[in-house]
């Protein structure tokens, strides 16, 4: 890549940082400029995000449909996995397994009910009741 | 207190955070490519059986510890890492060692760090800043990816030093031990040294999913993409190779062009005209490599979706593969004439 290439397109990181480029100059030697962004990054992560809002909508579904506990809506709200929640809560990967079946969840002491509300910053009563 | 601490910004945070800590203790001829290319920062992998953020883990470069572990030890810096069971032992050593004057290094989890924006805020483990000084209960933070200086409260900070998930940092500080002048008869081994492990992990690999055989083998996997995944995982899968490839950290190109830039800084060491010759090719490599990631973002943006777009994005990195494998090639031949 030329210096004179380096992209300089709106992203996330306008206002936060400009960040540090590789490219050769006209003899091809290299030094460092500054990039704002590039569009074909920041449609990548834009995909991403568009992902994560469709497994949230749909972790939503399945909790309104009670095929899955509220857990699952605040997992994926949360951008987290089996062992993520597991290793932030000490649970093993397969009692959040269980807790993500209504019927398991229903039953869940208040102790381990606030762990799970802790993790995903919010009240157990919220945790019960995700979008009342 | 705030420690006399000059901020270096670099293209990735653990070359920065290398440089940073090695020119505050002397070693003025430090520099990001050096510390990429002693450590054999370049790498790739594909591992389609671990996921993250429910798409295949792709790396560019090698393990996240080793830019500074083998940086150090190459040029006879020791080393000194800690771990910590506790969130209290690990503050008190942290504080210890700024009330002594000296910085530390962190690994940290960027999903609870407040300074980075939100669309950044991934269950990451492998970041890594400078703690350069603390007043009252807030800490000064030296990002090497940030072109200036943040704060983190005690509890912020705690949150990301014990971030869980793959990786985890288990509150870690690093930092080199005492070390006294480094010496250019020692930068010149140490970058043989370098390049030969680096030759070593790109083209002697075991396996068909890492180092050129890697980059082939996932250029033979994007073809059969559409019919095997469907389009609409294989989006998803493409925006995570161009992340990965040319996210804020990397460079630009997959670190190919910190590395283009390494060999040109080491021929003023070893004055041998195949390495300037050589750098050439691992430009040409990112600048194929950014090429790639334009044609997947034709398929993720969803203004390409033939099979033969599919196909045309997986011979560009067979290519790739052919590129850096002579390249390396060539460097391994190039390797004895380096005295």
């Amino acid at each position: 890549m030329k210096k004179q290439d380096i992209p300089q397109d709106p992203s996330a990181l306008n206002n936060v940082t400009k960040e540090v480029t590789y490219a050769v100059d006209e003899s091809g030697n290299y030094t460092t400029g500054l990039s704002t962004g590039w569009s074909v990054k920041a449609e990548a992560l834009d995909v991403a995000w568009q992902d994560i809002e469709k497994r949230v909508a749909d972790a939503r579904k399945k909790v309104e449909d009670g095929e899955a506990s509220p857990l699952l809506f605040f997992m994926e709200t949360k951008l987290m996995d089996l062992t993520i929640v597991a290793s932030y809560t000490g649970f093993w990967k397969w009692q959040v397994k269980r807790h993500l079946k209504p019927g398991v969840f229903k039953n869940l002491s208040d102790r381990k009910l606030q762990k799970y509300a802790e993790l995903f910053e919010v009240s157990v009563n919220q945790l019960k009741q995700p979008f009342a | 207190m705030t420690l006399d601490f000059k901020h270096t910004q670099t293209a990735h945070c653990e070359n920065g955070v290398t440089v940073g800590l090695l020119r505050h203790y002397g070693m003025n001829q430090i520099t990001e490519p050096l510390a990429f290319g002693i450590g054999s920062g370049l790498f790739y992998i594909y591992l389609g059986i671990v996921k993250v953020n429910n798409a295949p883990l792709i790396s560019f470069r090698t393990m996240p510890g080793n830019i500074f572990k083998r940086t150090c030890q190459s040029l006879d810096i020791p080393v000194v890492r800690k771990k910590f069971a506790s969130r209290e032992s690990a503050a008190r050593a942290l504080d210890e060692r700024l009330a002594a004057g000296h910085p530390a290094a962190c690994q940290v989890g960027v999903y609870y760090l407040t300074y980075f924006p939100k669309e950044y805020r991934f269950h990451f483990n492998a970041h890594n800043l400078i703690i350069i000084g603390k007043e009252g209960d807030t800490y000064q933070i030296s990002d090497p990816v940030m072109d200036s200086l943040h704060t983190l409260t005690s509890y912020e900070l705690e949150r990301v030093r014990f971030a869980k998930g793959p990786l985890a940092p288990r509150g870690q500080i690093y930092y080199p031990g005492a070390f006294g002048s480094v010496s250019d008869e020692q930068i010149k081994k140490a970058i043989v040294s370098g390049i030969k492990r680096n030759i070593r992990d790109m083209l002697h690999i075991p396996g068909f999913f890492a180092g050129v055989s890697g980059i082939r083998y996932t250029g033979k996997k994007i073809k059969t993409w559409k019919s095997k995944l469907g389009d609409e995982k294989s989006r998803s899968y493409l925006a995570q190779l161009v992340r990965m490839q040319e996210e804020i950290g990397t460079g630009g190109g997959g670190f190919r062009f910190i590395y283009g830039a390494f060999l040109q800084q080491s021929h003023a060491y070893h004055p041998v005209d195949e390495l300037p010759e050589i750098a050439g090719l691992f430009t040409k490599a990112g600048d194929r490599w950014r090429d790639a990631a334009v044609q997947a973002a034709g398929i993720y943006k969803g203004r390409l979706s033939s099979q033969a777009d599919y196909d045309v994005m997986g011979d560009m990195l067979i290519e790739i593969a052919g590129l850096e494998k002579e390249a390396f090639t060539r460097l391994k031949k190039t390797v004895p004439l380096l005295k």
